[in-house]
């Protein structure tokens, strides 16, 4: 098997960070799936020793390594309570790519990455398009989250309740030349992300309204790409640099301060994987990633640590209805918390818009959808889901907050699967709705 | 291997789902948290309920099948490493509490239990299942009653065994048997729960454990020591046991490990002590003030350079995050870990930190020290590479004098970890061969075929 030792030396390049696990096993106090499975295949000690006996050569093919790789939702759980520190995130990716590399990236996927993906224009292109004829397919559904269900039994879909692409995504909104606004301190880059351009467009809307209330100056460059995980995250490391390369030289062309942006996974991806797993990068690509890294943030983490939020004067009104304050219960999601750290910050911002905080069970426990995890394993991920579901209706809220979009679609597709009345928004869009109305 | 008959056998007990024989599977259940060479088993299986895992035996029994089970895999000594031969029975999915008697203060659950579950379980009732191993949040109660599991209460609280009230395992010809009772007092037959305890799967598999639960402490009153010398330190932990307090935990941290946890957590405890004592008294508020009390003026005596009180549980987490983060700051130091546990009768603290330290001199290599220096538990704590050969004959050679100072002293090879793969070569040192040939006849009565955890404790 001379293709399985070429494999085997192609692994050796992650050893370092292989040798670090010492097999302790307490990622399986945390790992979501494994608690749905207890398999050991399915936590990250399991994996981690599959790669060790791949490097080793003990399997005779790469299949079933590659299928139980990729039974993960890449939270970040394990490594955010690994005693090692073993870096599991960024090791799971690499060996993605690895296997990828070696095997081939499937056609279908091939053709997403390579020809859209890659393509910002001709991504955004085929997206509004399919916003369009989307309602021929599916119908909304009546509920509190603006879901969409299939309109006839769909194999794809199954009894998902998806979110819809908006009809008009964000950048559709902004001028062609791209947005720029002057503030009176700060100058924010705003990095937008496909779910909210292209599902939450509100979520940027609200976003860019907050910091322009906090006279935050802001640009928003035109022709802004994926932050490349859903490529990564198949393996795909060429369509990944591709993107990264599109997108550091749009945010070159103009000065800013901190580059902000409302989604979780892309605030994750550019600080953490951007520099890690750029493919063969030049020492200036690799200052320039380190250094955009380093100014990259979380938009809750901005307000509230670099801007700094009032809590009292800037709402229009006081905070819910006759019957009281809105009470809001906050999901951490995954890439923010276990990532990055983020935890308090999106708090501090319901709290300061005037809403009652109640605190779920397991708050940062991940909501099972983990990018495609949730469309190849749709069923272990509704019932990581579930789990989530529950948690949040424990609450007695009326309002579930979370700071990424991804896991607003999975919340969303659990509580219209269980009927709840329970609306799910952004900290921004919260925050934003009690803003004096004239402020643009 | 295993035939395809059995493994069709196998399969219509536990369903297709839950019987696992690809190689990739296998590989996952070849190994367990102790540095030791991986065997990958013949097949997995992962029964259900009481039923399944009876017909499971009964047919390896027939067929000269070897049985290892396996609950979370994170003992220190090899214990779930299995037979190629052999296979793997998960008890993943037998993970039920059966019961929690309030009234009676005992608890019945399956051995798939997650200790720290069944911990916080009994909490909610004001209740208390004092024994918690360092792998608490993820090892099973199967485990732990298998290994005679300890932890940092074991001064004042005990282990295992002294939780075990009652079991119902299975013998290897898959007959159902019952030691123990619900009651405080048994007097019945042999103390055959006491045999199973620590027995490591060799006797039985076990189906129910009946555990003996306490009232929960009314008060607690954590504080840290900081010493100069490390001779302060441990001459201190003797002081406190001769001056008839208990705590409930009395925890020992060396400089090396100081260092580590500080570069780690960045806690701000001070780089250049020689050691760290960690106490925390509970019990009775009045009885906690006064040893509290009691025990900060015998560490001012013995020589500490200062002691912290914790005012609020905020501060006394913030003392416990220190010892727990001591594994995870050493483990970041080199790729491979061996955590020993050497026991000594506790007097002796001071002598075997001191040899421990000879030792790491000696063999040129790094030895973090911590653990319950209250019960004469240290965890010597090896860093190295294993793939470098040289270095680790070195850590093989000092492992080996640590087992004959701690047996010079008085001591014993394992104080919580367990025989196991990793010590059953030394375990003659300890007992002397006829007490290895009396365990052996043991075994050899109860299972004649061999098929329980073969290689384990006995080395046969």
């Amino acid at each position: 098997m001379t293709g399985m030792k070429e494999l085997a030396n192609l692994v050796k390049e992650l050893e370092e960070q292989l040798v670090t696990c010492i097999r302790c096993g307490m990622c399986q106090s945390v790992c979501p799936l494994f608690e749905q499975t207890r398999k050991e295949a399915d936590v990250a000690r399991g994996k981690l020793a599959l790669l060790t006996g791949l490097m080793d050569n003990i399997f005779t093919d790469p299949d079933g390594v590659n299928e139980r790789l990729n039974r993960c939702l890449l939270c970040g759980s394990c490594a955010a309570n690994c005693p090692s520190g073993v870096n599991v995130v960024e090791i799971f990716i690499k060996a993605r790519a690895i296997l990828a590399e070696y095997k081939g990236l499937s056609p279908a996927k091939k053709l997403i990455f390579r020809q859209l993906l890659a393509n910002p224009g001709r991504f955004d292109a085929l997206v509004e398009w399919a916003g369009r004829f989307q309602d021929l397919f599916t119908k909304p559904s009546a509920d509190a989250q603006g879901t969409s269900c299939a309109r006839l039994i769909s194999p794809l879909l199954a009894n998902r309740h998806f979110m819809p692409l908006s009809t008009t995504p964000f950048h559709k909104t902004l001028p062609k030349k791209g947005f720029t606004s002057t503030g009176s301190g700060l100058r924010a880059a705003f990095f937008t992300g496909c779910l909210i351009d292209k599902i939450f467009p509100n979520v940027a809307k609200a976003s860019l309204k907050v910091l322009s209330h906090h006279q935050v100056g802001v640009v928003i460059p035109p022709g802004q790409g994926c932050c490349g995980i859903p490529a990564l995250a198949s393996g795909d490391r060429d369509s990944f640099t591709h993107l990264v390369d599109h997108n550091l030289a749009l945010f070159e062309k103009e000065p800013f301060d901190v580059l902000v942006t409302a989604c979780a996974t892309c605030t994750s991806t550019i600080k953490k994987l951007w520099p890690t797993v750029y493919k063969n990068p030049s020492d200036d690509i690799q200052q320039k990633l380190n250094a955009l890294a380093e100014k990259t943030m979380d938009i809750n983490q901005f307000l509230v640590d670099r801007v700094g939020i009032d809590p009292l004067k800037n709402f229009s009104d006081p905070a819910g209805s006759d019957q009281g304050p809105d009470i809001v219960t906050y999901h951490d999601p995954c890439h923010l918390k276990k990532s990055l750290g983020v935890a308090d910050q999106p708090r501090q911002v319901i709290s300061a818009a005037g809403c009652q905080l109640n605190e779920m069970a397991g708050s940062d426990k991940c909501c099972g959808m983990g990018g495609s995890f949730n469309i190849y394993h749709y069923d272990l991920s509704s019932s990581i889901g579930k789990i989530k579901e529950e948690n949040i209706e424990n609450t007695g809220c009326t309002t579930v907050s979370t700071g990424c979009p991804a896991c607003m679609m999975q919340i969303s597709d659990m509580l219209g699967k269980a009927g709840s009345s329970i609306t799910v928004r952004h900290p921004m869009e919260i925050y934003a709705s009690r803003l004096k109305k004239n402020t643009p | 291997m295993i035939p395809r008959s059995i493994q069709e056998a196998l399969q219509k007990i536990v369903g297709p789902k839950h019987l696992l024989t690809q190689k990739e599977d296998m590989f996952t259940y070849s190994y367990d948290a102790a540095v030791l060479d991986p065997v990958m088993p013949g097949a997995a299986v992962i029964p259900e309920n009481t039923t399944q895992l009876g017909e499971i035996i009964a047919l390896c029994h027939e067929n000269h099948i070897p049985i290892t089970v396996r609950g979370s895999g994170t003992n220190l000594s090899g214990g779930t490493i299995p037979r190629t031969s052999g296979i793997v029975v998960l008890t993943g999915r037998m993970n039920r509490i059966i019961e929690i008697n309030a009234a009676d203060m005992y608890a019945v659950v399956e051995p798939g239990v997650v200790t720290a579950t069944l911990a916080a379980e009994v909490e909610k009732l004001g209740l208390f299942y004092p024994p918690d191993p360092g792998s608490m949040a993820v090892s099973t109660i199967g485990g732990n009653v298998a290994e005679n599991a300890g932890g940092l209460r074991g001064l004042k609280y005990g282990v295992t065994k002294d939780y075990v009230m009652g079991l119902q395992f299975f013998d290897c010809q898959g007959n159902y048997i019952k030691t123990g009772s619900r009651t405080v007092k048994c007097a019945t037959g042999y103390n055959i729960t006491g045999l199973m305890v620590g027995s490591e799967g060799t006797l039985g598999v076990l189906d129910q454990v009946i555990l003996k639960l306490i009232p929960a402490p009314k008060a607690r009153q954590a504080m840290v020591a900081v010493y100069d010398t490390i001779e302060q330190a441990s001459e201190t932990v003797a002081g406190i046991i001769s001056a008839r307090i208990l705590p409930a935990t009395l925890e020992i941290l060396d400089n090396f490990t100081i260092r580590a946890v500080e570069d780690f957590s960045k806690a701000g405890l001070p780089k250049d002590a020689a050691a760290l004592l960690l106490i925390e008294v509970d019990g009775h508020p009045a009885v906690v003030a006064e040893e509290a009390e009691q025990v900060k003026d015998l560490c001012r005596k013995m020589g500490a350079r200062t002691i912290d009180q914790a005012k609020n549980d905020a501060q006394r987490d913030r003392i416990w995050a220190a010892r727990r983060a001591a594994l995870s700051a050493l483990a970041q130091l080199k790729p491979t870990l061996v955590l020993e546990d050497a026991t000594v009768p506790r007097s002796r603290i001071p002598d075997m930190v001191q040899a421990l330290q000879e030792i790491g001199k000696k063999y040129k290599i790094d030895i973090g020290t911590f653990g319950h220096a209250g019960d004469g538990n240290l965890h010597p704590t090896i860093l190295t590479d294993r793939r470098n050969k040289e270095e680790f004959h070195r850590v093989e050679q000092a492992i080996e004098e640590i087992f004959d100072t701690a047996l010079a002293m008085g001591g014993t090879l394992s104080g919580e970890h367990g025989t196991g793969i990793a010590k059953a070569p030394f375990l003659e040192k300890e007992a002397g061969y006829s007490s290895i040939l009396f365990s052996r006849q043991l075994r050899a009565a109860l299972d004649p075929r061999n098929i329980l955890n073969p290689g384990k404790i006995t080395g046969v």
